[in-house]
């Protein structure tokens, strides 16, 4: 019998309403309009967020004046006023916040300052601490990642992966109460060098040569703590996209062509192998915005998580209600950065 | 038609093969599952914990744990020959052994619970958005979109506050709320691999319901992968439990290592060089944490025959 | 070929009819694609039909939409006459009748399903009686004896041929009136082959079953086919009796089609020019002219029908039996073989 295409199409598997195959056409599109069909969605889920953010504030139990009076100083117009507000329909209230969600009227019960004014006092610390241990935590963790994965198997790869997967596993603000026991109060034979009390004492401006280092200085463990534990997550990941990668034909047609060892792995390896990581790089540097907390309270950096944890414990509604925002927003921006960098590099995402 | 007799097969026996077979099949799956060491290593360690909860309230009396009744001990008492102050005392004069004991119980039973929940949200959206086309499929999917930008601390205290007192069941439920969507997002990438399979086509053609194909032959299908996930949530559950223990977010009575955390840090243990309070309780958490996701990567080879092949 | 051509071509019960189908994807990007771009196809009762074309020419587009997978954009598939319906309900009871029979017998079976539950699923799903004897009638008519030994046997352990029987099976236990095979022996041992089709031409003559068979092979077509339906780019561009269309085949492209296969010798060899049709740029007047050898060859000008080809659309084949005929003819839709209107 013939087994025999004509025409000179051979693979029925391209016939892309083959059956029992996902039913859609292949489609190309540009990075452009990627990018435009992202930041849509990307505003479909910062409106999912900020209604989230309105009922789930709404829901709380309390007296709600109370709540967003606070300490500060208030008059009695102001007060009235507020009241009414608080007073009025949900649906009204609804529609206030629609109209200014970001609330910058809204005030800091604890510091008794506009929560955004709080919030970018804050936010200079949060962003050398993040530059810091993401910085660290990318190049070691993807170094580890692609020797251990390039050498499957071998003493290192062994070696380094029981490490990482025990990183993995640990707490953060463990790693920094055990940095501060060993480092900070000097324990059995570890030197206490480094400080843990606050960056900025009395009289301290931090735009001088002082100022920096004594910051520096205190950014050394916290960041050394977040570093050691997103590390963990990004070589582990890149370990296992390398090896992925490894078994791809492409990488056997280049081995066979001759190409050193060295130059497949920079060449044709590493370059596929990293999207993954990228991608979850993007994606915790919203995430570590937020998941400082516990960090940042166990050395009192002064950033956006001890911040967070003060809110907390005065239950500052206003303020909590505002670093929610930013928290959620941030992780949305760095989505999306994440999607569109990828699509730029591997034309096969944007679908 | 050129039917041989019509042939009675015996239920009995029907049974007997099929529970042969599944014999079978465990025998299988124990073995490929002991090929590897990290695997055996994390049941161990999950065995030990789980023999170490069960067996406190016999080994540890609850005395040892009411910070009223060793108001006699001293405060951080270091390490002595003593059974029970083997670990020396914590800020209160309490067994450090005795909670890191009692602390175990939490640690399981908050971890596989709402794994458990975030399981069973996570595949029924994840399965909803791969089977579903249009506005139904696309709503689970820009739901699962939606709260995995959820900032998961704020979210988790602010749930915990509307949702009233801290007591270890709201816990579950919160983690069990903010831990779905990653397998939701999982399970609708493995269940769109399934649909893509011909067999869905053809138990389509064969008169099945939408609810009858994710039933019998998505779900089936996606399971494995569902377990494996699930036991690695487990691990990230109980590090985020530790978390809100240690921002002081857990019901306050209960005996946690993040508890433990917490009131080292508060009483300023790393300060005052009392280690036994700070290091065990940290190490207990990250052999717990270590157990499942040793289990979980193991599983997720021994089910994955794609990955099994290398 | 089958010896029962004449019986079934007297025979003028219609099963399946398909009126002027049109089915359409959206690409996001590319514009619409018409995959099925106006077809006409009757099946009559015993019937096999062949359904030949080159990948990406609709024909399994076509046979998803008569299986009611796919809805068309415009007109009608018609069962017994009757319009199908395309709610849930309808679907089923139709799907009762229509049965399908997979490229990849491996793909089709689930992997966790053992072959009972699999031919057991359709009776099942229509809430059937007799379950077991039904799925062991089926089994044994698909060639899989005694059926019990099979009944607990996983798709990993058996054969390619035999899960294929066990699909074939699995239709066959619901007692339908057609099957659609897409491509169902291409995936399988030559040595298998053979056995396959026997079993479908064996199927037809003792269930009376009409078979609609996909596929690309022109081998395949005269081994089983009572009628070939040759498409093209969405349409049909040649029909008639399976002898009558190979031995005589009259559109340029089933030449072509033919040229290549190596059972047809004493032809040259006819190679297609250009692109491989794309259904979202289907070209202007006849949709074939741009690969069509007749044009290239000159052939088409010196019939005075070059501009035709060009610019005007050759008439959509007829699935009807002609006035005063008792049989389907054998016809083409090409400018050379039926010249325009205004030529």
């Amino acid at each position: 019998m013939a087994q025999q295409e004509p025409g000179g199409v051979s693979d029925a598997a391209l016939d892309p309403t083959e059956f029992g195959r996902v039913q859609r056409p292949s489609r190309v599109s540009g990075i452009g309009r990627f990018t435009a069909r992202r930041l849509l969605t990307g505003l479909g889920t910062l409106a999912f967020v900020l209604v989230f953010n309105f009922f789930l504030f709404q829901m709380l139990p309390g007296d709600p004046l109370a709540r967003y009076k606070g300490a500060r100083e208030i008059s009695a117009e102001d007060l009235a006023a507020l009241r009414q507000e608080l007073e009025s329909p949900l649906w009204e209230q609804f529609f206030n916040y629609v109209k200014d969600p970001l609330q910058l009227d809204s005030y800091s019960t604890i510091q008794g300052k506009p929560v955004w004014e709080v919030i970018a006092d804050a936010l200079p610390w949060t962003l050398i601490l993040l530059g810091t241990s993401t910085l660290l935590a990318t190049v070691i963790g993807i170094w580890i990642g692609i020797r251990a994965g390039w050498n499957r198997g071998s003493k290192f790869d062994k070696n380094s992966t029981g490490i990482t997967l025990f990183l993995y596993a640990t707490p953060e603000f463990w790693l920094g109460l055990l940095l501060i026991l060993f480092f900070s109060t000097g324990f059995w034979i570890f030197p206490g060098i480094f400080p843990s009390g606050s960056a900025i004492g009395s009289g301290l401006d931090p735009w001088t040569v002082d100022g920096v280092i004594s910051i520096a200085w205190h950014t050394v463990l916290p960041a050394a703590s977040l570093a050691a534990v997103y590390l963990a997550d990004y070589s582990l990941i890149m370990r296992a996209s390398m090896v992925d990668e490894l078994g791809q034909d492409y990488l056997m047609t280049a081995r066979a062509k001759g190409l050193m060892d060295r130059a497949i792995r920079r060449g044709h390896a590493v370059p596929n192998a990293s999207l993954p990581t990228i991608t979850l790089i993007f994606l915790n540097i919203g995430f570590i915005i937020g998941g400082a907390i516990t960090v940042e309270t166990v050395f009192s950096y002064p950033g956006l998580g001890l911040l967070t944890w003060n809110a907390i414990q005065a239950d500052d509604l206003p303020l909590l209600q505002a670093l929610f925002l930013f928290f959620s927003v941030s992780v949305i921006v760095f989505n999306m950065i994440a999607d569109i960098v990828i699509a730029a590099i591997d034309p096969r995402i944007r679908l | 038609m050129t039917t041989d007799t019509a042939p009675t097969v015996a239920i009995p026996s029907v049974r007997a093969i099929r529970w042969k077979r599944r014999q079978v099949a465990t025998a299988r799956f124990i073995r490929a599952f002991s090929r590897y060491r990290s695997g055996l290593f994390g049941v161990g360690i999950l065995l030990f914990f789980v023999a170490v909860a069960v067996s406190a309230p016999y080994v540890f009396p609850e005395y040892l744990l009411d910070p009223n009744a060793n108001l006699s001990n001293s405060v951080y008492a270091p390490p002595s020959a003593e059974f029970y102050y083997w670990m020396g005392t914590d800020d209160l004069g309490r067994s450090v052994l005795a909670e890191l004991a009692w602390g175990a119980r939490p640690s399981l039973v908050v971890g596989i619970l709402a794994s458990i929940m975030a399981m069973i949200i996570g595949t029924l959206v994840g399965i909803a958005s791969g089977h579903f086309r249009g506005f139904f499929g696309g709503s689970m999917e820009r739901l699962t979109d939606w709260f995995l930008v959820l900032p998961f601390v704020p979210t988790v205290i602010v749930l915990q506050a509307v949702l009233g007192e801290t007591t270890i069941w709201i816990t579950v439920i919160v983690l069990g709320i903010t831990s779905w969507p990653g397998t939701a997002r999982l399970v609708r990438a493995q269940t769109l691999s399934v649909e893509a399979r011909p067999y869905i086509e053809r138990a389509k053609v064969l008169g099945n319901s939408d609810w009858a194909q994710m039933v019998r032959h998505i779900l089936p299908n996606v399971m494995p992968l569902v377990i494996a996930n699930t036991t690695l949530t487990v691990a990230i559950v109980i590090l985020s439990m530790t978390t809100l223990a240690f921002l002081g977010l857990l019901d306050p009575n209960l005996i946690s290592w993040g508890g433990m955390l917490d009131s080292a840090d508060a009483t300023g243990a790393a300060l005052q060089g009392a280690w036994w309070f700070l290091i065990p309780p940290g190490l207990c958490v990250i052999a717990v944490v270590l157990a499942f996701t040793l289990i979980g990567r193991t599983l997720e080879v021994v089910l994955n025959p794609r990955l099994g092949s290398n | 070929m089958s010896s029962s051509v004449e019986d079934v071509h007297t025979q003028t019960e219609i099963v399946i009819e398909v009126d002027d189908l049109h089915v359409t994807f959206e690409g996001r990007e590319g514009g619409t694609a018409r995959a099925v771009d106006g077809v006409n196809i009757a099946m009559r009762k015993g019937e096999i039909i062949a359904m030949v074309g080159e990948s990406g020419c609709g024909k399994t587009t076509l046979a998803r939409t008569i299986l009611g997978l796919e809805k068309p954009a415009s007109g009608t598939v018609l069962s017994h006459g009757e319009p199908l319906q395309y709610s849930g309900r309808a679907l089923k009871t139709y799907r009762k009748n229509v049965q399908l029979v997979l490229q990849d017998p491996t793909g089709s079976l689930n992997p966790r399903h053992s072959v009972y539950e699999a031919v057991a699923e359709g009776p099942r799903t229509h809430g059937m009686d007799d379950e077991t004897g039904r799925v062991s009638r089926a089994l044994a008519m698909a060639g899989l004896r005694p059926p019990e030994r099979f009944f607990l046997r996983y798709p990993h352990e058996l054969s390619g041929g035999q899960r294929q029987r066990v699909v074939i099976a699995g239709a066959l236990a619901l007692d339908p009136d057609v099957i659609i095979a897409d491509e169902p022996v291409s995936s399988l041992d030559a040595s298998v082959r053979g056995e396959i089709l026997a079993l479908m031409l064996k199927l037809r003559d003792e269930l009376g079953l009409t078979l609609l068979v996909v596929t690309h092979d022109l081998g395949l077509a005269w081994n089983i086919a009572d009628r070939i339906v040759v498409m093209y780019l969405g349409r049909v561009v040649e029909q008639g009796p399976t002898e009558e269309v190979l031995n005589n085949p009259q559109h340029p492209y089933t030449r072509a089609l033919l040229s290549v296969v190596p059972e047809m010798h004493g032809t040259e060899q006819i190679v297609l020019s250009g692109e491989t049709p794309d259904p979202t740029k289907i070209p202007s007047g006849c949709r074939f002219h741009p690969r069509c050898q007749e044009v290239r060859d000159g052939v088409a000008e010196k019939a005075g029908v070059l501009a035709a080809c060009q610019s005007v659309s050759p008439v959509i084949l007829s699935a009807q039996i002609p006035v005063g005929e008792t049989e389907l003819g054998h016809d083409a839709a090409c400018h050379l073989v039926t010249p325009p209107p205004t030529a």
